[in-house]
């Protein structure tokens, strides 16, 4: 390697040679594409499109239409809160500490799926609550449930289809009947679980649904020992009947609750070797052992505002030590969609 | 010829296990947020990179207050020299910052922090909506500052070494040390 003279190639100063010149150029040229290819790669601004949140809340926009400052998927809902009453047979499955003999506490959400945070509350809709166990605490549990037997997809890629396939079309009040046949074609899976949703037809109100956790998990035990768990809230009362209105639902529940406190049991499925773990259109043997783990009591309707049910992402992915996440596809996803969303619609309050 | 003046073994290593450890992290955060399918294990992996990037600069801050860098070569003038200086700043502030910006935002968002798979950290924002989308904002201008600053000042490096043929690069090397250095030595 050859050396310039003392203080010779100074930018602007002395002579530079021309070859070093391209040659800094070209590296410096490569380099920067490469850099730049990278990032752009890595941020999706090239390349094959891909199923990104991105896509699944401007799915949701698409169906919905646009609700600034709402959960882009279970828009309309409320907020409660309560307590968990642990009987101590959880701890023979998992260590979390939840299932400690004890109380922790619990703030929760009811709502309804899909994202128009205005429809008319309807009885085929399918209900969730997501629940926040020992929030905001290191070792919370985070959840969002249905009242569904199962899952109705077991794909990202599934869901999505589902969802730009069940746009309602305006002036019929339904989906297009040709690409919801084409969606459920080309989507067994579905098909196969919107047959074991209808075996289970809607309870009157939020009080009595039987709400799912519906992906697998695996608990872990003080010995180490891994077992596949679904879990499931079985209502220890009657609803209210549902009032009229478009808040029928919703305003019998709150009604209930103010009324007093109500209960669900927290029922832990145990999976065996041959059960499904990363499909949750896929029921398990309705024989499988059962382990009532203790109750949940939600005794407060809890006002939107700031702290609240509001504003807590229910991520199934937020997890205490002794839980871990299973294969299912779905729980990155839901983890992924759910973290957009979050950041959407808390920037369209804060802006 | 003048001694080449290389920076200690210690900023050296520190040095290029920042640069590893921030490339990985940056860009794992930026494929995890645009994916549904990897998302799960590369946020923990993103998290895990963030809290290295967090431990080695507070050690490189350390480092950088009790050792005076070399002197830069001749090759670098006075007006280039307050730009090295100030890019210098700017790359140490926002690689100590962005891991914090990482830490209050999801403690912002109502926690848990877990780093290292299952080292719970303190939260050290309020539980939050807005004061999470601020952090989380901020994360991304200074990951996308931190990709132009980092660009600039690898491309001056370059620049420097193969067109001035100042031999800057070697200054943070470890492959092999000149005759003139030895001599010294």
């Amino acid at each position: 390697m050859t050396e310039h003279p003392e203080g010779a190639g100074r930018w602007g100063v002395g002579r530079l040679d021309r070859r070093d010149v391209l040659r800094g150029a070209a590296v410096v040229g490569a380099f920067l594409a490469v850099d730049l290819g990278a990032f752009l790669y890595a941020n999706d601004w090239i390349g094959p499109a891909r199923l990104t949140p991105r896509v699944f809340l401007d799915g949701f926009a698409k169906v919905f239409g646009r609700h600034p400052g709402v959960r882009k998927n279970h828009a309309k809902g409320v907020g409660v809160a309560g307590y968990f009453d642990s009987n101590g047979n959880g701890r023979a499955l998992s260590t979390a500490t939840v299932f400690a003999p004890g109380r922790t506490p619990v703030v929760g959400r009811f709502s309804m799926a899909g994202g128009n945070p205005h429809a008319a509350d309807a009885s085929s809709t399918a209900r969730g609550l997501g629940l926040a166990f020992g929030f905001p605490g290191g070792q919370q549990w985070r959840m969002a449930t249905l009242n569904l037997p199962v899952f109705l997809d077991n794909s990202p890629q599934g869901f999505y289809d589902r969802l730009i396939a069940s746009a309602v079309v305006p002036g019929t009040g339904k989906p297009d009947p040709v690409v919801m046949a084409r969606f459920l074609a080309a989507h067994p899976e579905t098909a196969r679980a919107m047959s074991i949703v209808k075996q289970h037809p809607p309870t009157p109100g939020f009080g009595d649904s039987v709400y799912s956790g519906l992906n697998t998990f695996y608990f872990v035990n003080a010995s180490g020992a891994q077992t596949p768990v679904r879990w499931s809230l079985t209502p220890l009362q009657q609803a209210l009947p549902p009032s009229s209105g478009p808040n029928a639902l919703f305003d019998a529940l709150e009604r209930q609750l103010r009324a007093g406190p109500l209960r669900w049991r927290l029922v832990l499925t145990v999976g065996e070797a041959s059960d499904p773990t990363n499909d949750a259109t896929l029921p398990w043997p309705a024989d499988r052992r059962t382990v009532d783990a203790g109750t949940l009591t939600l005794d407060s309707v809890q006002a939107d505002a700031a702290g609240s049910a509001r504003d807590i992402n229910f991520d199934p992915l937020v997890l205490p030590a002794g839980i871990e996440p299973s294969d299912d596809p779905l729980l990155s996803a839901r983890s992924a969609v759910y973290a957009a969303s979050y950041r959407r619609r808390t920037g369209e309050t804060t802006l | 010829m003048t001694e080449l003046k290389q920076f200690t073994v210690l900023s050296r290593v520190l040095h290029w296990l920042t640069a590893v450890l921030v490339f990985a992290a940056l860009f794992v955060g930026f494929v995890m947020v645009n994916s549904v399918a990897s998302y799960a294990q590369l946020i923990v992996v993103h998290k895990t990179l963030g809290a290295l990037v967090l431990l080695v600069m507070v050690v490189r801050v350390i480092n950088r207050a009790r050792h005076h860098p070399p002197a830069w070569p001749p090759t670098i003038g006075s007006l280039e020299g307050r730009l090295v200086g100030l890019s210098e700043k700017l790359l140490y502030a926002l690689l100590l910052l962005q891991p914090l910006v990482g830490w209050a935002m999801l403690s912002a968002a109502g926690g848990p922090v877990v780093v290292f798979g299952s080292v719970h950290l303190p939260r050290i924002a309020p539980f939050d909506a807005q004061v999470y989308w601020i952090l989380r904002q901020a994360h991304s201008v200074i990951a996308y500052t931190l990709v132009a600053v980092i660009a600039a000042h690898i491309s001056a490096v370059l620049l420097h070494t193969l067109t001035l043929r100042d031999r800057l690069i070697e200054r943070m090397t470890f492959r092999f040390r000149s005759k003139a250095d030895r001599s010294h030595a």
